[in-house]
């Protein structure tokens, strides 16, 4: 709608080269960054690359049932917690958009999880869960009058309390985020709308979504890639309990290489996750690109 | 923006009061569903017992002792307390400043002044993300032993900044796009130098992104523990995150003395968060909205 035809205007990219003195300039600008990549990341991920690379890793790495165990729970983590953040923080940032003074401050309060160290905080609900006298049994026995159960001897009520944990901590990410994106989108886009019928809920479907739908699939894209790698939820929440059986690949990898000595076998855990990852990261690519030439 | 359309099947008033009342009930939610776990640390926190569970909701007897231990250092695994605070301090606010200017540079050079070929930088950034933060730190710690940078606060550095740059890059490209290029050009036909234009106009134009990708970094050092706590192992180069962890292979308990030390740490990332809680929603332009 509006940048687009100033744009074609202009001279195409490749007529524009810099000159002589600003190209020197422009490559003096991304040195440091270069040298960060060189020395930061290519390097570990060739050394990584080299570590993992005995084929009969993997076959000892999936003929452990604890790994088949960690693989299922790393994709219920990642795909239970990434849509559902994503998809309630896009809920929810409409209803922060609201103008009454005290929902503008709820959302202050809103954000703490973000802002809390996530040490700090899955410590404290570690705490709540634990034992018979954590605070979510206290409030269980208040109201029911029993002893509550004990959270984190079920398989499946203690990787519940990861995703539930990793869903407090980062929705209120991805809900400023959208926020933003909201903000960004003109009021007379809204105004036409209504005009045309479209109040409530046939608004959110027909106009704000389809406005923000690549916010939306960036941010999944993000979210997932970073819920891959998320190793302090489960590594306080749970702790892989009960007996290791709520771990993920990021937590698996590590107790692999630091508590049992074999840093390969770790890498190579870690690793198996590519296959997934590749895939994600090109298609993050595309976006970004994309919408560099669109805008 | 979100009042209802007035005047549909329901009454005016009646529509009005039923969103008002399940904003009401939805705000009430939330507010639960986030002060859960920050109200279980102050009750843990505030708890006299040190090495056992009230099982109640209300601190029985709530006593701020073990804020005033862990001011005076009295305990023999927080002995280093503020000393260890203040390597959290400069581990945060060395990411936060080095990820502003390397990305700043970075997306400056590739969307200001169009290097050629810039896109192929964007897109290694993002391939950073091919192996995530905790599937490289197995690789990266080796590395680090190689650069002679075992328990050293810059490895530390050097793994944030590695890890918030690429979407420093990111925000900071997409905040560009709304600055006009015609500033650039007069300010070249002025006759500054690019890196006049870099520090007179682009920085000055891009705060509310820059503050908003300086949080984002200071937070992801805050938060991330995993490289502090393999890369960090003297007493003398700890952060208070390295520091809280030792509680848990202790064989003492002191959970009020820990929860009083998460408590303490969590308030600077809180009182710089609220500070620019202005810039942040300005400055977070993912993407850029179509139209």
């Amino acid at each position: 709608m509006s940048p687009l035809g100033a744009n074609r205007l202009r001279p195409p990219r490749w007529r524009v080269r810099l000159q002589g003195s600003d190209t020197a300039w422009a490559i003096a600008f991304v040195v440091p960054y270069l040298a960060v990549f060189l020395a930061f990341v290519i390097y570990p991920v060739g050394f990584g690359l080299w570590m993992g690379s005995n084929p009969s890793l993997y076959g000892l790495l999936f003929s452990d049932p604890r790994y088949l165990n960690t693989v299922m729970n790393t994709l219920l983590f990642v795909a239970i917690g990434v849509n559902v953040q994503v998809f309630l923080a896009f809920l929810l940032s409409g209803f922060f958009m609201s103008e009454s003074w005290w929902v503008r401050s709820l959302l202050a309060i809103y954000l703490i999880p973000w802002a809390l160290p996530a040490l700090a905080v899955f410590t404290s609900i570690h705490f709540m869960l634990v034992t018979q006298w954590g605070l979510l049994d206290s409030l269980w026995r208040g109201v029911t009058g029993d002893d509550g159960p004990l959270f984190l001897i079920s398989q499946w009520i203690a990787m519940t309390a990861n995703i539930v944990s990793f869903i407090w901590k980062w929705m209120p990410f991805w809900t400023l985020i959208f926020v933003a994106a909201r903000m960004a989108i003109p009021r007379d886009i809204y105004e036409a709308a209504e005009i045309d019928g479209a109040t409530g809920y046939k608004r959110l479907v027909h106009v704000t979504f389809p406005l923000l739908a690549n916010v939306y699939l960036v941010s999944t894209l993000l979210a997932t890639i970073w819920a891959f790698g998320d190793f302090a939820t489960v590594y306080f929440v749970s702790s892989g309990a009960p007996a290791k059986r709520t771990d993920v690949l990021a937590t698996y990898g590590f107790h692999e290489a630091f508590d049992f000595g074999y840093p390969n076998l770790g890498v190579a855990a870690m690793m198996s996750a590519l296959p997934v990852l590749i895939p994600l990261v090109i298609l993050l690519m595309r976006r970004v690109r994309m919408k560099g030439a669109q805008l | 923006m979100r009042r209802p359309h007035p005047g549909r099947h329901l009454g005016y008033r009646q529509r009005r009061r039923l969103v008002t009342v399940s904003k009401v009930v939805l705000g009430v939610v939330l507010l639960i569903w986030t002060l859960l776990p920050v109200y279980n640390m102050l009750l843990m926190a505030l708890d006299a017992d040190a090495d056992e569970f009230t099982g109640s909701i209300w601190p029985p007897d709530p006593d701020l002792d073990s804020f005033r231990s862990v001011w005076t250092e009295d305990y023999w695994l927080m002995a280093h307390f503020w000393h260890q605070f203040g390597n959290s301090i400069f581990l945060g606010v060395a990411t936060m400043v080095l990820t502003v200017l390397i990305g700043s540079l970075t997306s400056f050079s590739l969307g200001r002044m169009r290097l050629h070929k810039g896109w192929i930088i964007t897109d290694l950034s993002l391939l950073t993300y091919v192996l995530p933060t905790t599937f490289l730190v197995i690789p990266f710690v080796h590395i680090m032993h190689r650069y002679g940078l075992s328990d050293s606060l810059w490895a530390v550095i050097a793994a944030e900044v590695t890890f918030a740059t690429p979407y420093a890059i990111l925000i900071l490209h997409q905040y560009g796009k709304l600055i006009p290029m015609d500033l650039d050009e007069a300010a070249k036909i002025d006759g500054a130098s690019p890196f006049q234009v870099y520090r007179l106009i682009y920085m000055p134009l891009m705060a509310p992104a820059l503050v908003a990708v300086g949080v984002y970094a200071l937070l992801l050092a805050w938060n991330e523990y995993i490289y502090q706590y393999l890369l960090l192992s003297s007493t003398g180069n700890m952060t208070v995150a390295v520091m809280i962890n030792q509680f848990f292979d202790s064989d003492e308990a002191p959970w009020n003395y820990m929860m009083a030390i998460a408590i303490i740490y969590s308030l600077p990332p809180i009182a710089i968060f609220y500070a620019l809680r202005r810039f942040m929603v300005a400055g977070l332009t993912l993407g850029g909205v179509k139209g």
